[in-house]
């Protein structure tokens, strides 16, 4: 059973208004039977520190990621983990988090790699809901386990691995990282901790579309408008394209395949996840360094 | 191998004792208890030092006093609470040791506290920042 589908008119202009809804729409609807509220940030404690009331926490480092291989949990453990969050395969799924939504736009991502049907984000996240004094509380309702059905991962439609990129050469790729590290100067954001390419640069032909880009200041998306502009305008995408975006880690990145996918409406757009902490390790693959993209190599298959 | 200073032994201690998602409240607990700046830091801001490495914005100044005892100070925002557990933790442990005691904690201190699989590697590595911060203005402050 589907929650309704929010009617905000600014939602209305992107190309899959139902893939997100307002604070006032979640907070008339949050109880709503068949409705889980998830909130998933960066800050592992910003969940137990006061989320919104019923919600449920997933956290993508200890709950979505697996211990040993360096990839997501199989389907038995998502499985497990949407049961022990009270989720069904037919609830609608609103995730919100901190830092403009980009954990939770990478925990939507990981649902949709399971083909959960109806998963929303909350438009402005949690510093829109706190902005607004909007209730929290620290109590961690109930959950009553479901039975969500074993789903296997389908990484082939969203995922992009590093021969999908080798591949890929000849069509666009985003670059969604920082400038300093688009042109090499560092190898991790600003501001935060190393973690080990050894080259620095980007992936050849690949556009700097910082992701950030796509989120207004009180951390909402921007509008259809802005954000045409943005990505067909300044990163010249075109109706048809088959586009990856990538990022560091995969999570900067999670953000703009949602805002290409859904907002913008592109059917082919995949995500490496394995961006740069793996590129720039990677041994005998081509990189470019400087701000310009740089020309694409001939795909390798 | 040298013994642990014992307030870092028993941090340490208290973590471990406890089921993996009670070390995320204890956590919280020192998130909560990481002190306000003394005035004079919050008079002058520019006396901090930002720890860059960190996910979220936290700077912190190290102090010797006139008996030659350290203290940490720190400052993270509200709605960064791991870096403030983290901040805090190191606050408290480090706290009164002698300069020698400080520069002799292991750097993998942070990784020895039962966190790994709570708050992930990744994330722990924002702790193992500040300590490496907090020991180099220590050895600055003892090389001026």
């Amino acid at each position: 059973m589907s929650a309704p589908i929010d009617p905000t008119e600014k939602f209305a202009a992107y190309a899959h208004p139902s893939k997100l809804v307002s604070t006032e729409w979640l907070a008339e609807h949050r109880t709503d039977a068949g409705l889980v509220v998830v909130e998933s940030d960066e800050d592992v404690l910003l969940y137990e520190v006061g989320h919104i009331p019923g919600s449920v926490k997933i956290d993508w480092h200890t709950d979505l990621n697996d211990k040993v291989n360096r990839d997501y949990i199989e389907g038995a453990a998502f499985a497990a983990l949407m049961s022990s969050k009270g989720i069904s395969r037919d609830s609608t799924v609103v995730i919100y988090g901190d830092k403009s939504n980009w954990w939770a736009a990478y925990a939507l991502w990981v649902f949709t790699l399971f083909g959960h049907d109806d998963v929303r984000l909350l438009d402005g996240g949690r510093t829109k809901w706190l902005a607004e004094e909007r209730e929290l509380t620290t109590d961690v309702s109930p959950v009553t386990p479901t039975d969500y059905p074993e789903t296997p991962r389908n990484d082939a439609p969203i995922r992009a691995f590093k021969n999908d990129v080798l591949a890929h050469f000849g069509n666009p790729l985003i670059d969604v990282r920082s400038d300093e590290e688009y042109s090499g100067a560092r190898t991790t954001m600003p501001a935060y901790p190393e973690e080990g390419a050894l080259r620095g640069g980007h992936i050849p032909s690949a556009a700097s579309v910082p992701w950030a880009r796509a989120a207004a200041t009180d951390s909402t998306f921007k509008t259809r408008t802005e954000l045409d502009e943005i990505y067909r305008g300044d990163a010249g995408l075109a109706d048809g394209d088959d586009v990856i975006a990538y990022c560091r880690i995969g999570e900067r990145s999670s953000h703009t395949w949602f805002v290409l996918t859904h907002l913008l409406g592109f059917d082919n757009v995949r995500n490496y996840d394995g961006s740069w902490t793996e590129w720039g390790n990677a041994v005998a693959v081509p990189i470019a360094v400087g701000t310009e993209p740089g020309t694409a190599p001939a795909p390798r298959r | 191998m040298n013994a642990l200073p014992s307030q870092l032994a028993e941090i340490q201690e208290d973590f471990l004792a406890l089921e993996q998602k009670d070390r995320l409240l204890l956590l919280l607990e020192f998130a909560n208890d990481l002190p306000e700046l003394p005035q004079k830091f919050q008079d002058h801001p520019d006396l901090l030092e930002r720890v860059v490495e960190c996910q979220s914005p936290v700077f912190i100044f190290v102090d010797l006093d006139a008996d030659g005892a350290f203290h940490l100070h720190a400052t993270a925002p509200r709605e960064s609470p791991t870096t403030r557990g983290f901040a805090s933790i190191l606050a408290q442990g480090l706290d009164g040791l002698t300069a020698q005691q400080v520069l002799a904690v292991p750097d993998d201190y942070p990784q020895s506290i039962g966190l790994s699989e709570a708050v992930s590697p990744l994330r722990l590595r924002g702790m193992s920042a500040m300590l490496g911060r907090a020991k180099r203005q220590l050895r600055d402050r003892l090389a001026a």
